[in-house]
């Protein structure tokens, strides 16, 4: 009753004064909306601005040049091998911490046990920096220090030098992230899997389905969307990732462990050519803003807005 | 019926607890060589096994970590979470009541604004905030970081807040109006005492973006007195080379301040955390 009266006072076109005692003004909203649009989303707009600049190091202003840096992009081989390292390594990423999360997570949501074993040691990487665990793995996985010269031969590299190889410096970007996130992912997933109704399982276990067909039938299913929330965040997170690989490779060896986003970095702090670092930039947001809006079509985000409508 | 089923989810599932296990020990390894390699000499760190327990134990590496520096990093990073909380929860408080309680075009337009916020990536941004900050004549100071660590963290806590706010109801609102308060009075009486979980959710999840942040101080300061807690981190481990059980213990001391708040509150830690995902 109460809802329908609140829905009809806030139609369009039916406000009553009695819906509008105690509304605040938009005027609240001002400082806020101010601050976020100076900091954040002109500097969003300004580096599109700055993608159609020629070669500008920051002196001076920026000249007007048109598609230049674009037709550029489009034919720059670096970009291409970049584009192919930045995929690789949110594939890399997201197959090695979606399992893991998942099953960790579905387990953990089980008995009061299980989560009792992943306790406190289990989320400390989520406690430090990005910049202190970079810097930690980057200590172990030094040729001379010993534990990289030990792990090495049993995953393919006689030499011990894991990040000294093309391969090896990727595989140890997307573990060293995975190191760091799975902890926060499988949160997600035990949340996600605490919520399956236990009426499904004790239907299925009367239906004589064992746990493989339980776990295949019920649980996966069930978790769609944390999978999906889960996915987005990794795979946006890592098409963006910089510190990872600035601490622990510095894009190296050679450039094979450079993704687009320390590409973008290269381009604008040492080679001080703003104008094409934020071309760069700007691809870089176009991919990830569409992958934000899928994450706001099919997670949280969306229904959150629309709890909004009727209000 | 059910207390005659046992479901299989709550019995136990050797196999998981195994990898369970593993995946314990590939988190543990990592920590027990950062713990260890932190109290060796130098000579052993390059010589012996990592794995092995320190012949000598020595806090030497600590006191050139304490001595290069890192009182002026950890007073910096303080100062510029703090500040960064502040202003988030300041700015944000009146905006998430704006678009809870004003039904109005302009309310849903900045919270769009806002949302299409969550979808920029901050590394993406260095380039025009590098020269947007240097306009300001703000380069190389702490409110250099400050202010686009804050704007960064404005999306996800205004999804909390407006999350929470959206719980008080309605008749509390008009209660209060029809009794004369002014908007002012509702925001701080009402308002802000009922959403406490969620300002406590949005404070934990900045104050740990500010803490842990990077790329923002390492762009857009340079200067020895600005270094905050990684860009020290950084810094002291190129000077540091291959010594590397400085560096370590340079980890080591940065990671524990969070580490002690970490076992202090746990829950709003990981609340924090989860950020969106946060109940």
């Amino acid at each position: 009753m109460v809802q329908d009266a609140r829905e009809a006072a806030t139609a369009p076109g039916r406000r009553s004064a009695a819906a509008r005692v105690g509304r605040p003004s938009p005027g609240w909203a001002v400082p806020g909306v101010l601050f976020f649009a100076v900091f954040a989303v002109v500097p969003m707009v300004y580096a599109v601005y700055l993608s159609f600049c020629g070669n500008w190091g920051g002196l001076g202003t920026p000249q007007f040049s048109g598609l230049s840096n674009w037709t550029r992009l489009f034919q720059d081989s670096d970009v291409r091998q970049a584009t192919v390292t930045t995929v690789v390594l949110t594939v890399l990423s997201w197959a090695f911490q979606t399992p893991v999360a998942l099953l960790l997570g579905v387990w953990a949501a089980g008995r009061e046990r299980n989560r009792a074993v992943l306790s406190a040691v289990f989320f400390i990487p989520l406690v430090l920096s990005t910049t202190a665990i970079a810097l930690l793995f980057k200590a172990i996985l030094d040729p001379n220090f010993g534990l990289a010269t030990t792990i090495g031969p049993w995953i393919g590299f006689p030499d011990g030098n894991i990040i000294g190889s093309p391969n090896g410096a990727l595989i140890a970007v997307a573990f060293v992230g995975g190191w760091q996130f799975i902890p926060f992912h499988t949160l997600i997933y035990q949340g996600g899997a605490r919520q399956i109704p236990e009426v499904l399982y004790q239907a299925a276990s009367i239906d004589g389905c064992g746990r493989w067909r339980q776990f295949f039938h019920i649980t996966l299913p069930q978790l769609r969307h944390t999978i999906t929330t889960s996915s987005v965040l990794i795979i946006v997170g890592s098409l963006t990732s910089f510190e990872t690989v600035f601490l622990l490779t510095q894009g190296g060896p050679g450039t094979s462990s450079t993704t687009l986003s320390y590409g973008m970095y290269r381009e604008a702090f040492q080679g001080f050519d703003f104008g094409y670092a934020s071309a760069l930039g700007t691809a870089l947001v176009v991919v990830s803003t569409l992958l934000s809006l899928l994450m706001v079509k099919f997670s949280g985000f969306g229904s959150m807005r629309s709890t909004r409508e009727g209000m | 019926m059910s207390q005659y089923v046992k479901s299989l989810r709550m019995k136990a599932n050797p196999l998981a607890g195994l990898g369970a296990g593993v995946w314990l020990v590939i988190v543990l390894v990592p920590l027990y060589i950062l713990v260890t390699t932190s109290l060796r000499t130098q000579d052993e760190a390059l010589g012996g096994n990592p794995l092995s327990w320190p012949r000598t134990l020595t806090l030497s590496n600590y006191k050139l970590v304490l001595d290069s520096g890192f009182w002026g990093f950890l007073v910096n990073n303080v100062l510029v979470t703090a500040f960064t909380v502040a202003v988030v929860v300041v700015l944000c408080v009146p905006v998430a009541y704006v678009v809870v309680r004003s039904a109005g075009r302009w309310a849903d337009f900045a919270f769009r604004i806002f949302l299409l916020g969550l979808a920029i990536p901050a590394p993406v941004t260095i380039v025009p905030l590098y020269v947007i900050i240097g306009k300001m004549g703000l380069y190389d100071s702490l409110p250099a970081i400050i202010l686009p660590t804050a704007a960064f963290a404005m999306p996800v806590t205004l999804l909390i807040l407006v999350g929470s706010m959206r719980d008080i109801s309605e008749e509390l609102y008009e209660a209060m109006a029809l009794d004369g308060a002014g908007q002012a009075r509702i925001l701080m009486q009402l308002v802000v005492p009922l959403s406490r979980s969620g300002l406590s959710t949005v404070a934990v999840f900045t104050a740990l973006n500010a803490w842990n942040g990077f790329i923002f101080p390492l762009i857009l300061t340079q200067s020895d007195n600005e270094r905050v807690l990684t860009t020290g981190l950084y810094t002291l481990s190129s000077q540091y080379g291959v010594n590397i059980p400085a560096t370590l213990a340079a980890v080591v001391l940065s990671g524990i301040p969070m580490f002690v708040a970490y076992l202090l509150a746990r829950k709003a830690l990981i609340s924090g955390l989860m950020g969106v995902g946060g109940k």
